[in-house]
């Protein structure tokens, strides 16, 4: 049985403003609380610092010939490096705009006076298989580029997607030629 | 209110527990004497099979973990331990390995006997939502189960499964850097993937919990669809299901056991027994074969947004489909139509399995597009419709009067 003195204490004004106040602040320290530690575990399932850090990788150009393509490793990803024939850029040089299905110039896609030399990402924009072609006994599709076997995407001597369900063309890693024969990649 | 339970329990020992904490009670009252449908045919047991499955999951699952290593360097290596070595090793893995497959035999059946006799209508809607959820957690927590041995099947359809993600517009990316904790499949992801396989079992006990309480609140649906009209027409759970869930253990223990000691690797990918190596893909990644319809669906479609769309639709489809139907005959004992083309449906999945499992190339992509638009117009199109336009047979009077022959009784 609570008394009467202590029902009216509780329902006086200045004691419900407080009550409302202490709600208040409760429910935005819980809001705030939960909205950092939410924020630091969210993050910590970012890449890690040390993976952050295997971020470059030299390579030597010096023994791929011509008609020949190499794969290095970079941030966990298979790089394909390719030294095309003047056939190759030719015909990824001569194909309109307008039959390619994420649109783009070949000039674009390799540095300038380095036009022999593509490199790309090697996984398949679609769902990530690594397409074959970079070796010269691989089949290379019907555009004599790559071709992705999970799921039968083509792309041409420079990359792009020109057949398949793949969405966008190979996308190009961020290098830069050290000197003719050498490139930095990342 | 304060003060103990009126406790019923004779035992003095089990009295005083259940004056404190009526667990005694609440079991003899849920699956004592709890009143059940009394005409339930065999479908009825895939509940329990499912239920006795995901306790051999996690005790098989919590001893592998004695011996397994979340390290790319190392993972391969100690399930080969796990096999070769530790005593039993074997049997707990071939045990847990095969568990995966027959978890999703019985659920699938589950789910179509909700399917067949509309268990999924009102008011039990909001159980079958949470079946629903427990399919996809399920789905979740196999997945990164089938990564852990770290083989090439186990790398590339993380690689493959984890992109289906990057489809997604503007956040795409992020979200898959944030998967992989790196650019691409390695140790971050093995470790956390191990890390969430081991939690998902315990969210599902959890959601599990939510569908049993759900379930006996509205009580079970029956072969008949309709509601039982009184004592005469249940049965208590115990002795009658506990015994009839029983038989059916002891059958689906044996086929399981049949898979463990006679064909482990069956239902298991021959590329899973090479290390992962992440520059290769094997000449064709396919998923284990509970996930072989849905894969299907996602290759049947050449634009990859709407490939991941339509796969992620065919599951959430099912959340809304106590609302797609608008019969009010449950069972499809009495929808002679609608009988026909849950079955054809089944048979879209079917097809949709076999077309996930081959190339897709020629005749398969046919098929798999045929039942993909099946697949969807089932549910979005014929069900709608047919409910209103059928004419379902005469529902039986009572459950008794329907098994006994008899009229109902007066009571």
């Amino acid at each position: 049985m609570a008394d009467s003195s202590a029902s009216t204490a509780h329902g006086h004004p200045a004691d419900g403003n407080k009550r409302d106040t202490l709600e208040l602040i409760a429910g935005a320290g819980a809001a705030i609380f939960a909205g950092s530690i939410g924020w630091a575990l969210v993050g910590s399932m970012n890449p890690s610092k040390d993976v952050l850090a295997l971020s470059s990788v030299d390579v030597d150009l010096k023994p791929i010939l011509p008609g020949q393509g190499i794969t290095v490793m970079w941030q966990g990803k298979p790089i394909f490096i390719r030294h095309r024939t003047a056939a190759e850029i030719a015909e990824a040089r001569n194909v309109k705009p307008s039959e390619l299905n994420d649109v783009q110039l070949d000039k674009a896609r390799v540095k300038p006076g380095h036009d022999q030399w593509i490199v790309l990402v090697g996984i398949c924009t679609h769902l990530g298989c690594i397409p074959l072609g970079n070796k010269t006994t691989d089949m290379r599709g019907e555009y004599n580029g790559w071709f992705c076997p999970c799921h039968g995407s083509q792309y041409d001597t420079s990359g792009r997607i020109r057949k398949g369900p793949a969405p966008t063309n190979l996308p190009v890693p961020p290098y830069a030629f050290e000197s003719d024969t050498r490139i930095k990649i990342g | 209110m304060a003060g103990l339970h009126k406790s019923e329990v004779t035992n003095p020992v089990l009295n005083w527990i259940d004056q404190r904490l009526p667990i005694v009670t609440m079991l003899q009252k849920e699956y004592g004497v709890f009143p059940t449908p009394r005409n339930f045919n065999y479908f009825w047991n895939f509940g329990a099979l499912a239920m006795v499955t995901l306790m051999g999951m996690i005790v098989t699952g919590i001893f592998l973990a004695m011996n397994y290593q979340p390290n790319a360097n190392l993972a391969f290596d100690s399930v080969q331990h796990i096999m070769r070595d530790v005593e039993y090793g074997w049997l707990i893995r071939y045990v847990h390995q095969n568990g995966a497959s027959m978890f999703f035999i019985v659920t699938y059946i589950h789910i179509y006997r909700g399917l067949y006799y509309g268990s999924y209508k009102a008011p039990r809607e909001l159980l079958w939502i949470l079946g629903v959820v427990i399919l996809l957690l399920m789905m979740a927590t196999a997945f990164m189960g089938y990564v852990l041995p770290w083989g090439q099947m186990s790398y590339w359809g993380a690689t493959v499964i984890t992109n289906l993600f990057s489809a997604f517009p503007v956040v795409g990316k992020y979200i898959v850097t944030l998967l992989w904790g790196g650019f691409s499949v390695d140790q971050p992801t093995l470790n956390r993937f191990f890390a969430l396989h081991y939690l998902l079992p315990f969210v599902l006990v959890g959601v599990i919990f939510l569908h049993i309480a759900a379930l006996h609140i509205v009580g079970s649906n029956n072969p008949l669809g309709i509601d039982p009209k009184g004592p005469q027409d249940t049965l208590p759970f115990h002795p009658y299901y506990t015994v009839k869930d029983s038989v059916g253990i002891c059958v689906f223990l044996m086929v399981w056991a049949a898979f463990v000691f006679f064909a482990p690797n069956f239902l298991g990918d021959p590329n899973n027994f090479i290390e992962a190596n992440p520059l290769q893909t094997p000449a064709d990644i396919v998923p284990e074969w509970y996930f072989l319809p849905y894969y299907a669906i996602l290759r049947s479609v050449p634009n990859k947004l709407l490939g991941v769309c339509l796969m992620f639709g065919s599951l959430l489809v099912l959340l809304v489909l106590p609302w797609l139907d608008t019969s009010r005959v449950r069972s499809c004992r009495f929808r002679p139509t609608y009988k026909w083309l849950l079955w054809l449906w089944v048979l879209s999945f079917i097809v949709l399995g076999v077309c996930g499992a081959h190339k897709p190339e020629g005749v398969w992509v046919v098929l798999s597009r045929l039942a993909t638009l099946y697949y969807f117009a089932h549910f979005l199109v014929i069900t709608p419709i047919l409910g209103k336009l059928e004419r379902p047979l005469p529902l039986p009077e009572s459950i008794t009067q329907a098994v006994t022959g008899r009229p109902l009784e007066n009571h």
